[in-house]
């Protein structure tokens, strides 16, 4: 990196920095490091180190190790690493694919708009709208299954432990997408064109040409979308709340929903501050991970 | 000219996508516009069609949970918490673009670090704070953490724009006499309206479509957000789908349209804080 030109001495600094300074050191880092605090600590205030923790995941809403490898509920950490081995890579993929294939289309900015959509929808909206989708008689994923004959397919997802958490999952596919879409959109317009010419002239088929020259130029991209994309799945709230308040039992929780019920319902805010930090250890991890892919480039 | 096969297929595939992407979005404008009863069993049956408004205007004086109250109050809240962090941020950003200090480069790993918290990580100490402030149930607490949450994002984009502003025009600013925070209000902040722009349609629409700060620390039923009265709509045993439709699509007009009519500035903003960096 070259070094910039500065125009300004340090006099001014309190004009420029204090009031981020202020609200982020109260409203941010303070919260922060409290709630770390307290995960060490009994609801009677003494130390408990990592008791806290220990105790939330040993719970069955957590971690229900006696469901395996059956149907959930199988706690809402295993919820939380199912949604992203299901989630990530079909929203990845099928951004991936519309991006490349939107390029020669007619329209391509009204079916972009359109698959966009759920990105800009609130997620609150998000979970009713597919609650509706997936509701029996009024839905139209029930219709789709009995229109096929798959009896057992063709009725209220949210309100069976078997499927709950699936709607969830492909109803989150549904509103992400036009992430994955739009980030990888802008990635293929950096790709200059001669590229594609060369790779013509050479003869390569469409297929050796995607993998050879546009998927590997897209690597920042696909990083930008993999990290987006976890953070967004680990941190799920919203649909799970107005979709299905993390049911039937325990269904469909994640570890969100569960921070909040054990802070907000049950009070205990010791146990809520253990499953946020754990939440925090795991976003920090992924995000560890894109940093040092950065520094590294 | 010859039309290739292939085109074809592309086009089918494109379209057909886009057709399945935005059915379950018909289907709730669909239930907005009739009555329950007629779409019992299906919104794409048409045996009977009743469109009306009627739906709107009951979910907007909802009994339970009056969406138009709500709607107000959100942007009451969304507006400040766009703004306050806007030119916060806007003033850092252009500190860390500007000023020559030991740690600035590390401000990037901050920021991202920031950014990767979860929501769930502030919630208890932030609802302890402000009920020892008095200050739940009040917009200035939601607008104050909605205002320090931003600000992570924004000083990053605006810190990136303002580097690659030239910097002669400062310079000679500079030497005529004006102070730092003149040459910032009068010089740089003009020409950075565009990256203004993207800053505010991406905030706003965050805090719009907010649920969890909210679901915290408003809890007064005349007071509560416009996403906080959708999950109230639907009652134990029985949900208006039509009602509950209604309310949604009025909830996420406001983004919508924002994002159709500023769409420019939605695309640059999200690109520039995902991929820049």
């Amino acid at each position: 990196m070259t070094r910039r030109k500065t125009i300004t001495s340090l006099k001014n600094f309190p004009l420029f920095f204090s009031p981020a300074i202020i609200l982020i050191v109260f409203f941010v880092a303070y919260p922060v490091l409290q709630t770390v605090y307290i995960s060490f600590f009994s609801p009677t205030e003494e130390f408990v180190g990592l008791g806290n923790y220990f105790d939330v995941l040993s719970r069955k809403e957590i971690l229900n190790v006696e469901g395996f490898p059956k149907w959930p509920p199988l706690g809402a950490l295993i919820h939380n690493l199912l949604w992203i081995l299901i989630h990530l890579p079909l929203s990845m993929f099928s951004g991936l694919v519309l991006a490349v294939i939107l390029r020669d289309v007619k329209g391509a900015s009204i079916v972009k708009s359109a698959i966009f959509l759920g990105m800009v929808t609130p997620l609150i909206v998000g979970g009713i709208i597919l609650r509706f989708t997936f509701e029996r008689g009024v839905g139209i994923v029930n219709a789709f299954f009995n229109v096929l004959g798959v009896e057992q397919l063709a009725r209220t997802w949210t309100a069976y432990p078997e499927t709950a958490l699936f709607a969830l999952i492909f109803g989150s596919v549904w509103l992400w997408t036009g992430f994955s879409m739009i980030i990888y959109s802008a990635g293929l317009a950096t790709i200059p064109k001669e590229y594609y010419e060369a790779a013509k002239i050479d003869g390569a088929t469409p297929f050796r040409t995607f993998f050879r020259i546009t998927f590997p130029l897209l690597k920042p991209m696909t990083i930008t979308v993999v990290t987006m994309t976890i953070l967004w799945e680990l941190k799920i709230f919203d649909i799970v709340f107005v979709a299905t308040r993390g049911g039937p039992g325990w269904a469909s929780t994640v570890l969100a929903y569960q921070m909040w019920l054990y802070a907000f319902r049950d009070l205990n805010f010791n146990n809520a501050a253990a499953v946020a930090t754990f939440l925090t250890f795991l976003t920090l991890f992924v995000t560890i991970g894109m940093i040092r892919y950065m520094v590294r480039r | 000219m010859k039309i290739r096969k292939s085109t074809i297929i592309v086009h089918i595939i494109a379209w057909s996508v886009a057709l399945i992407w935005i059915l379950p979005f018909l289907g709730v404008l669909m239930a907005a516009i009739r009555p329950f009863p007629e779409i019992l069993h299906g919104w794409w049956n048409f045996a009977e069609f009743n469109p009306s408004l009627k739906n709107f205007v009951e979910a907007w004086s909802h009994s339970s949970a009056p969406l138009g109250q709500g709607m107000l109050n959100s942007f009451l809240v969304a507006i400040p918490s766009t703004l306050i962090p806007m030119f916060v941020a806007s003033l850092t950003g252009y500190g860390f673009a500007r000023f020559s200090f030991p740690i600035r480069d590390y401000i990037f790993l901050t920021v991202v670090l920031i950014m990767a918290l979860p929501q769930q990580m502030i919630a208890v100490p932030i609802f302890q704070i402000m009920t020892s402030l008095g200050l739940v149930n009040n917009y200035i607490s939601l607008i104050l953490v909605h205002s320090a949450w931003g600000l992570a994002w924004i000083i990053l984009f605006m810190r990136n724009f303002f580097l690659r502003l030239p910097i002669e025009i400062e310079e000679a600013a500079k030497v005529d006499g004006a102070s730092d925070f003149k040459i910032f209000y009068k010089i740089v902040l003009p020409m950075a309206l565009p990256a203004l722009a993207s800053v505010a349609v991406l905030q706003f629409m965050w805090v719009w479509n907010d649920f969890f700060l909210a679901l915290i620390l408003i809890q007064s039923p005349d007071k509560l957000l416009a996403t906080q009265r959708i999950p109230l709509m639907r009652e134990v045993h029985h949900v208006d789908w039509s009602v509950l439709s209604a309310a949604s699509i009025l909830v996420m007009l406001v983004p919508i349209l924002i994002y159709v009519l500023l769409q420019k500035y939605y695309i640059r903003g999200m690109i520039g804080w995902t991929v820049k960096g």
